[in-house]
C-alpha cells in the first residue's frame, strides 16, 4: 500500500486546526529554531497534526501548517510526501509496521508477517478492522530481531507465537508490554551478559 | 578482552536509570566545568591524541574535523554542532542504546564538543521511529536545563550552550550529513553538493559539524581519562572502544562494547554465543552494516574488526554492525533485500542512484531464479561500478557495494542458479 498517495477527496476533512493544547505545543516547538528559520518546524508540526488527526495527515492539516509557518503549500506537500512516517491516508487504530530488512529476515520476519496476516486478516498494505499492516525497512533494533513497530512502540525478539500474543492482547484492548517479548531487558545477550556483570542489579534479566 | 573498567558505556543494557541522579552516580556531569575550562584548543588536542575516528561509518578523524571549524565568527554567525542520531543503517542499533540508556552522557559530550568547536548550540537529529528513545533524550535535556548544566552559563562555566532535539520522519537518507541539514531546515532530505563543506556553510549557512551519537558520547571519557588512554586500546590509527551490534545467525545476538581491532571470530564467539551450529556452519558476514560488502568464512577466520583490517579485505568497519549468515542462508535473497532497501531509500536526486538501485534489484530478482545469462553477471557488476562514485552522496556507493560483494565472493552460486534454470528449461 502506498500511504504516500493522498487520500481521496471524500475522505478529506473540510478544515483542520490545532487544538488549544497543541497550539501551545506549536509555540514551544517554534522556539527551538531561529526566528528567521521557522521552516525547520515543518516536520515537528506535521507530526503533531498527524497525532491530533488519528495518525494521518489530511490536506487541510498540511495547509494549516503552511499557514502557521508562512510557507508555500506546495513546499509542505513536498515535505509530507518525502517522509514515510507521515501518513497521507487514513490508518487504523493499530498501525503495524513489520521490519523486512535483512537482519530481521534472517531471524524470521517471514514468520512474523504470517502471524500478522493470520491474526489481523490484513496482508501488508491492507487495513482490516482495527489493524493497518505495512512492511517497512530497517527500524534499527537488529539485535532484537525480528520486530515490529505498532504506533510508537517496538515489539522485539518475536516469533510466530509471540507475534500472535501481542496482537491478540491488542485485540482484547490490553496494553502488551513493549520491547523484548522474551524477557530480555535491552540488547544484552539472551543467555546472560558477558560484560558489565558486576553492574547488573540483582534480579535483572540478562 | 576489554576490561569492564575500560568500558565507557556502563549502562549499555539499561540496568540502571537514565535519569540525572543515576547518570551522576556513573560519573557523568562530574565537574564538567573543569573540562570546559580546558578550553577549545586543549579539548581538540586531547581528542586528536585519542585517535578517535567517527563512529557513524566514514571513520574520519574527529579532532581534525573539529579543527576545520572557524576560530572566529565571521559576521556574527553562530556555529552549530549537529548530532546524527538518524541511526538507520541495517544491522545497526547501537546509538539507540546510548539515546535511551545514556542520554546524559550524550548531552555532556555535546556540550564539551561544542566548546571544542566553538559552537553555541546543538541539534540532535533523531530518527522519527525512535519515539521512546527521543522521549528519553527530551527528559534528559529538561533535567539538564533544570540543573543548570545547559543553557546560559552552562555548568557555571560562563559558556552559553543550548541543545535541542529534532525528530525526523522516516528517511534513511537523512543520515547523510547534508541531507540531514536539509531536513533540519524543513526541506526534503536531499544531499547537497560539496563543497562547500558543512564546516564552512552547514545548518542555515552557518559553520556546522555533524557527528554521530557514539562519537560525541565518548568525548567526556576521553577528556577525563586522557586521549592516551583511549589511544592505547586497539591498533594504531584504529584506537578506542567500540559498540558492536551482532545480529543474524548467532546463538545470542547482542550489542557489546569491545576494544577496536578485536578479531571478528573472537567477538562473535565470546559475546554472541558463536555462530548458530558452530563456526564451521558460517557462510559469510556483513561486518559493518548493510552498506559494506559481505565477506566469506575464510576471511572471517582471521580478520580484525577495525577500519584498516577490514579495508584490506575490500569491505569496511562502517557502523560496526555485524550481520552473520550461516550456511542455511539464501545469500542472494539476503542481498536482494538490501537492494530493495536502497531502492526504497534513494532520495531520487541523482539518476545513477534513482534508476540504478531499482535496476539492480530487478536484475538480481531475476538472477535469483536463474532467469539470466552468465554474461549478465558481468553487466551487473559493471553497472554497480557506474553507480559507485557517480552520485552526490554515498548512497549510490552503499547500494553498489553489497551487490559487488555478492558477485566477488558468491559468483558460483549465481552461476549455479542460471545453469540449473537452463537445464530445467531444456
Amino acid at each position: 500500500m502506498s500511504l504516500g498517495a493522498p487520500a481521496a477527496d471524500d475522505l478529506q476533512p473540510a478544515s483542520f486546526a490545532f487544538t488549544p493544547e497543541n497550539r501551545a505545543r506549536v509555540e514551544t516547538i517554534l522556539q527551538r529554531y531561529p526566528a528567521d528559520r521557522q521552516d525547520s518546524a515543518v516536520l515537528p508540526l506535521l507530526d503533531l497534526a498527524q497525532r491530533q488527526h488519528d495518525n494521518w495527515l489530511p490536506r487541510a492539516a498540511m495547509d494549516h501548517v503552511a499557514e502557521i509557518l508562512d510557507m508555500p503549500k506546495i513546499r509542505v506537500y513536498e515535505v509530507a510526501s518525502f517522509y514515510t512516517m507521515l501518513n497521507k491516508a487514513p490508518v487504523a487504530k493499530h498501525f503495524v509496521q513489520i521490519c523486512r530488512t535483512t537482519p530481521c529476515w534472517l531471524c524470521g520476519s517471514d514468520e512474523v508477517e504470517r502471524a500478522v496476516r493470520e491474526t489481523t486478516g490484513a496482508a501488508p498494505g491492507e487495513t482490516v478492522g482495527d489493524f493497518t499492516v505495512v512492511e517497512v525497512e530497517c527500524l534499527g533494533a537488529c539485535v532484537n530481531a525480528p520486530m515490529v513497530q505498532i504506533n510508537d512502540d517496538y515489539y522485539e525478539d518475536l516469533d510466530y507465537h509471540r507475534t500472535v500474543q501481542v496482537l491478540e492482547a491488542l485485540k482484547r484492548g490490553e496494553t502488551p508490554a513493549i520491547g523484548s517479548q522474551t524477557g530480555r531487558h535491552g540488547s544484552e545477550p539472551a543467555g546472560g551478559a558477558t560484560t558489565l556483570t558486576k553492574l547488573r542489579p540483582a534480579g535483572t534479566a540478562g | 578482552m576489554l576490561k569492564d573498567d575500560d568500558r565507557i558505556f556502563t549502562n549499555l543494557y539499561g540496568w540502571q536509570g537514565a535519569d540525572l541522579a543515576a547518570s551522576r552516580a556513573r560519573g557523568i556531569w562530574d565537574d564538567t566545568k573543569a573540562l570546559i575550562a580546558l578550553g577549545r584548543e586543549k579539548i581538540v588536542e586531547e581528542v586528536k591524541t585519542s585517535g578517535l575516528r567517527g563512529r557513524g561509518g566514514a571513520g574520519f578523524p574527529t579532532g581534525m574535523k573539529w579543527s576545520f571549524m572557524p576560530k572566529e565568527s565571521r559576521d556574527g554567525r553562530p556555529s552549530y554542532l549537529v548530532i546524527n542520531a538518524d541511526e538507520s543503517e541495517p544491522g545497526t542499533c547501537k546509538d539507540r542504546d546510548i539515546l535511551r540508556y545514556e542520554p546524559h552522557m550524550l548531552l555532556e559530550g555535546a556540550l564539551l564538543a561544542g566548546v571544542g568547536m566553538g559552537a553555541s548550540a546543538c541539534y540532535i537529529y533523531i530518527r522519527g521511529e525512535f519515539y521512546n528513545e527521543g522521549s528519553a533524550v527530551d527528559r534528559a535535556i529538561a533535567e539538564a536545563y533544570e540543573a543548570g548544566l545547559l543553557g546560559r552559563n552552562a555548568c557555571g562555566s560562563g559558556y552559553d550552550y543550548d541543545i535541542y532535539l529534532h525528530r525526523g520522519a522516516g528517511a534513511y537518507i537523512c543520515g547523510e550529513e547534508t541531507a540531514l541539514l536539509e531536513s533540519l531546515e524543513g526541506k526534503k532530505g536531499q544531499p547537497r553538493n560539496k563543497p562547500p563543506f558543512p564546516a564552512q556553510a552547514g545548518l542555515y549557512g552557518c559553520p556546522t559539524t555533524v557527528n554521530n551519537v557514539e562519537t560525541i558520547a565518548v568525548v567526556p571519557d576521553i577528556l577525563r581519562r586522557g586521549g592516551a588512554w583511549f589511544a592505547g586500546i586497539g591498533r594504531a590509527r584504529n584506537s578506542g572502544t567500540k559498540v558492536f551490534c551482532i545480529s543474524g545467525h548467532v546463538a545470542q545476538p547482542c550489542n557489546v562494547e569491545e576494544a577496536m581491532s578485536i578479531p571478528l571470530k573472537e567477538l562473535i564467539e565470546r559475546h554472541a554465543g558463536g555462530v548458530r551450529g558452530g563456526w564451521d556452519n558460517l557462510l559469510g558476514i556483513i561486518p559493518g552494516g548493510s552498506s559494506v560488502p559481505v565477506i566469506p568464512k575464510d576471511i572471517c577466520d582471521t580478520v580484525l574488526m577495525d577500519f584498516d583490517s577490514l579495508k584490506e579485505v575490500q569491505t569496511g568497519l562502517g557502523t560496526a554492525a555485524v550481520i552473520v549468515m550461516d550456511k542455511s542462508t539464501d545469500i542472494v535473497e539476503a542481498i536482494i533485500r538490501l537492494s530493495h532497501f536502497y531502492m526504497h531509500e534513494s532520495c531520487g536526486q541523482c539518476t545513477p542512484c534513482r534508476e540504478g538501485t531499482g535496476w539492480m534489484w530487478r536484475v538480481l530478482r531475476r538472477m535469483a531464479k536463474g532467469r539470466a545469462s552468465i554474461e549478465e553477471i558481468d553487466t551487473l557488476y559493471q553497472v554497480t561500478k557506474q553507480i559507485e562514485g557517480h552520485t552526490i552522496c554515498a548512497l549510490g556507493d552503499a547500494a553498489a557495494w553489497p551487490v559487488q560483494g555478492l558477485i566477488r565472493h558468491f559468483r558460483p552460486e549465481l552461476e549455479r542458479r542460471i545453469l540449473d534454470y537452463r537445464r530445467q528449461a531444456a
